[in-house]
């Protein structure tokens, strides 16, 4: 069979490393998989992002971390010892036979499926500080927990305005918190466990706040070392508490990141955080072989529903100069009104009186579409912090319930990652030989007047190989 | 031609642009597309404007100027270009392509490393330097189809989303409408710009127009501190630095693959964002340790020999198929569209080449005979 050298198939060398279960996750159930599994006779892999590196705990990822981590962040060997006292799981993970891999992230899924035939089976994407590679696995079993629910409001990007799971992550998993005094935004069953989490580590909690009762926040106020007091709103009027730290505790966010990129067929359950894997009883996705288990399955809490959360959107960001996207500076107003960043110099005429309320009328509110246009989401964070807040705050400008509300799908990879350490720096002869700037055909190249002439063979001739355009 | 109403199927960079430049001239012009606007290749790719083989190009370089004033939204288009050599092949392949592009009378210098230095500052200070070009350039294709849509609809034009073209209509040698997933639209003229779905469109009054399709990959990262020169490429890439910064880069190889009458089901990335990846370090290892933020692929239609197919078809059917260079030429591209359509000739240049019927003959199993078919 005939094949074209600059195709993709066949370009890929086998994984560096095959495994019969893949793991990725080292959290409760993750870590519960992998020693069944182990139990069960199968090699195990079990690999975890913690430690994450200080730079993008700063970049508030994959946890809103809301910058209150101390310098203890920045001792790996500290942070291993710390996280493995944490999590005594981990022992009997090593002892059932698990191969582990902390400081390890999973960055990409790859499932073979129409349009991605050229895969050398299904593999993922791994990373450390130094390197990445690929791994193939027969089940993969993605264990990767849920992230913070962020919400907007003026002064939110002072240091110490964070989430439920970053806080809980500093405090319990790496003993790095440095705060002393929380003021907790929600009421839920999250909110009441942050409360007792910051209980049992002598951390003051100022108050806790809700919505359905009033109460919300105005602005926080901060300086040097980040937030310093909160303005609230409450029904008697403006209130002030001294605090410093915000810990945004509404809800969490399954973490279907990896699943999304890699085509898993997904659903919104509005019981269970929003997006979440069209699971079977088994854990098994719609992708073969790949199964979800835990919080990135779905987080059952009756307090954090898509409508809660759209009452604390519709509250926190009324400001329309309220920064959503904290990454690249987009407002409430920009984000309403489709504008372009403010880089771009001048607003035209047509331009200002461009807003979403003329994109309505051409259809549903299309979070891609705004994101391109405004640029919310685009960021370092990769969304983490904005995502579902625009995607709340374009469903109450369009009249939509909030589980109507529109989705931007994930791409890998699915954490930061440096050019050179993505990198593969051990690519294929196939690979380095096939590499064409764009689909190899010299005759695309060819001056249009030269087409038919008898330069035509010598441009052919030039042109093949590494064509540029 | 007396022509009252005219469908444009596709709302990518070359429909919308030919809606735009009919919608000038006076025509009531309805878009159709299965989706959003520019949701396929028009707004996933590297943004280049630099085709200087096509008979479209110097009126792609008049118009790329001025096209922020004409459309009145912003287009981030820049002007120029440095490629970048790092071996001594790359370095004699860019020299020859200099060669041809003065030949047209398009000026491109040679530059050594320390100019290409001074031009892009991240790029390798080892490179061998290459070419800068004073022509092409680049502007963001994401804006870019936005702004063409937003500018016909402030002219009077439709723009129907979430609106598929099923077939066309035709009663003897005319073609009388387009069935949509909405019902049938009626039109004196259609003009199609589908992309992928064009085979499909065409074949159901009886044109053959040979297709193959494929997808492509991008990498980005986040932003780097702005060079004075933001469209940087070489060492087997394509791409740029967007205004804000981030670097956004493709190439490599292509996968074929199938698409349905109904556009690509998925466009999924691979792994080749490492391949990617690497070549961007050693282009600019300045910029080695700035974070990847995400990938995208996206879905390009390719005829046999690579070349558009811009020609009416089938009395009042025009076609315009792109091959994959369609957003860098779509400001000339819908020019020439609404020449066609509306005065039967393209005013400002000759695209005979670029016939339908030079096809005429080809094999009906080329696809195969290529490779150009998805793997197994």
């Amino acid at each position: 069979m005939i094949r074209d050298v600059h195709a993709l198939d066949g370009k890929f060398a086998p994984p560096e490393r095959h495994v019969e279960v893949l793991v990725i996750g080292a959290g409760a159930a993750g870590t519960a998989a992998a020693i069944a599994a182990a139990r069960g006779g199968a090699a195990v892999m079990l690999v975890d992002e913690n430690p994450v590196a200080p730079d993008l705990m700063w970049a508030d990822v994959p946890l809103h971390f809301g910058g209150r981590m101390t310098g203890a962040v920045d001792r790996p060997d500290r942070m291993i010892e710390t996280l493995l006292a944490a999590n005594p799981a981990l022992a009997e993970a090593f002892d059932a036979g698990v191969e582990v891999l902390l400081g390890t992230t999973a960055w990409g899924l790859y499932v073979p499926q129409p349009g991605l035939a050229a895969l050398p089976g299904s593999v993922v994407g791994l990373a450390d500080s130094e390197r990445s590679w690929l791994v193939g696995f027969d089940r993969c079993i993605v264990a990767a927990g849920a992230r913070d629910l962020a919400f907007a409001f003026p002064g939110w990007e002072h240091p110490g305005v964070m989430g439920a799971q970053g806080f809980h992550a500093l405090v319990e998993h790496y003993g790095a918190f440095d705060g002393r005094r929380l003021l907790i935004v929600g009421s839920g069953e999250l909110a009441v466990a942050t409360a007792r989490l910051a209980e049992r580590h002598s951390i003051d909690v100022a108050a806790m706040i809700e919505i359905r009762d009033g109460h919300s926040i105005a602005r926080v106020e901060g300086g040097l070392h980040g937030v310093e007091r909160v303005v609230l709103r409450t029904p008697a009027g403006e209130r002030v508490i001294e605090c410093d730290t915000v810990c945004l505790a509404v809800g969490v966010v399954p973490a279907i990141e990896l699943l999304a990129a890699a085509g898993a067929r997904l659903t919104v359950d509005a019981a269970r955080g929003g997006h979440v894997p069209v699971c079977a009883a088994d854990g098994a996705t719609s992708l073969p072989g790949v199964f979800a288990v835990g919080d990135c399955a779905g987080v059952a809490s009756p307090a954090d529903t898509l409508d809660h959360r759209a009452e604390w959107s519709a509250a926190l960001t009324a400001d329309p100069s309220t920064t959503v996207c904290l990454c690249e500076e987009v407002t409430r107003a920009d984000l309403t009104g489709v504008q372009p960043p403010g880089y771009l110099g001048a607003r035209s005429a047509p331009m200002a009186a461009r807003s979403l309320c003329s994109l309505l009328a051409d259809g549903a509110p299309d979070q891609d579409q705004i994101k391109r246009l405004t640029r919310a989401g685009m960021g370092l964070c990769q969304g983490r912090r904005c995502r579902e807040q625009v995607a709340l705050i374009l469903a109450a400008e369009a009249g939509l319930v909030a589980a109507a509300a529109p989705f931007t799908g994930y791409r890998a990879p699915v954490r930061p990652l440096p050019l050179a350490v993505l990198a593969d720096w051990a690519e294929t002869a196939a690979m380095t030989d096939g590499w064409d700037v764009w689909f190899g055909i010299p005759d695309q190249w060819i001056p249009y007047a030269d087409i038919g002439t008898d330069r035509e063979a010598a441009h052919r001739a030039a042109l093949g190989g590494t064509m540029h355009l | 031609m007396a022509t009252s109403h005219i469908i444009v199927v596709g709302a990518g960079v070359t429909g919308l642009s030919a809606a735009w430049w009919l919608a000038k001239s006076g025509v009531a012009v309805t878009v159709v597309d299965k989706g959003v606007v520019g949701w396929e290749a028009s707004s996933r790719n590297g943004g280049g404007a630099s085709h200087y083989h096509s008979p479209l190009f110097a009126e792609e370089q008049r118009l790329w100027p001025l096209l922020d004033d004409m459309l009145g939204y912003p287009t981030e288009y820049r002007r120029g270009r440095v490629i970048v050599a790092l071996t001594p092949a790359q370095l004699a392949h860019y020299h020859y392509m200099a060669a041809m592009f003065t030949a047209q009378g398009f000026r491109a210098d040679h530059v050594d490393s320390a100019q290409a230095l001074d031009l892009a500052p991240l790029v390798n200070p080892a490179s061998l330097g290459g070419i800068r070009l004073h022509f092409g350039g680049h502007a963001n294709p994401q804006r870019t189809v936005q702004a063409y849509a937003w500018a016909t609809q402030d002219l009077g034009g439709r723009i129907l989303q979430h609106t598929a073209a099923l077939r066309l209509v035709a009663r003897g040698d005319r073609v009388t409408g387009v069935e949509t997933a909405r019902g049938l639209i009626e039109a004196d003229a259609v003009v199609v710009a589908a992309g992928p779905q064009t085979a499909d469109l065409l074949g159901s009054v009886g044109v053959v127009l040979p297709l193959s399709h494929a997808r492509a990959e991008m990498i980005v990262t986040e932003p780097a501190p702005l060079m004075p020169m933001g469209g940087v490429d070489g060492n087997g890439l394509y791409g740029r630095q967007t205004l804000r910064g981030n670097l956004a880069y493709g190439g490599g190889p292509h996968e074929w693959l199938d698409v349905a009458a109904d556009g690509p089901a998925t466009r999924p990335t691979s792994p080749l964002s490492r391949n990617l990846a690497r070549r961007v370090a050693e282009l600019l290892p300045a910029a080695a340790s700035l974070r990847v933020l995400r990938s995208w692929a996206g879905v390009v239609e390719t005829t046999p020999d690579g070349r558009p197919v811009i020609d009416t078809v089938h009395g009042n059917l025009t076609v315009a198929v792109m091959s994959g260079v369609g957003f860098g030429l779509s400001p000339a591209t819908g020019h020439a569209v609404r020449d066609l359509v509306l005065d039967g000739r393209c005013s400002f240049a000759d695209l005979g080449k670029l016939r339908l019927d030079r096809f005429a003959g080809l094999a009906d199993d080329w696809r195969t005979a290529r490779g150009w078919t998805a793997a197994a």
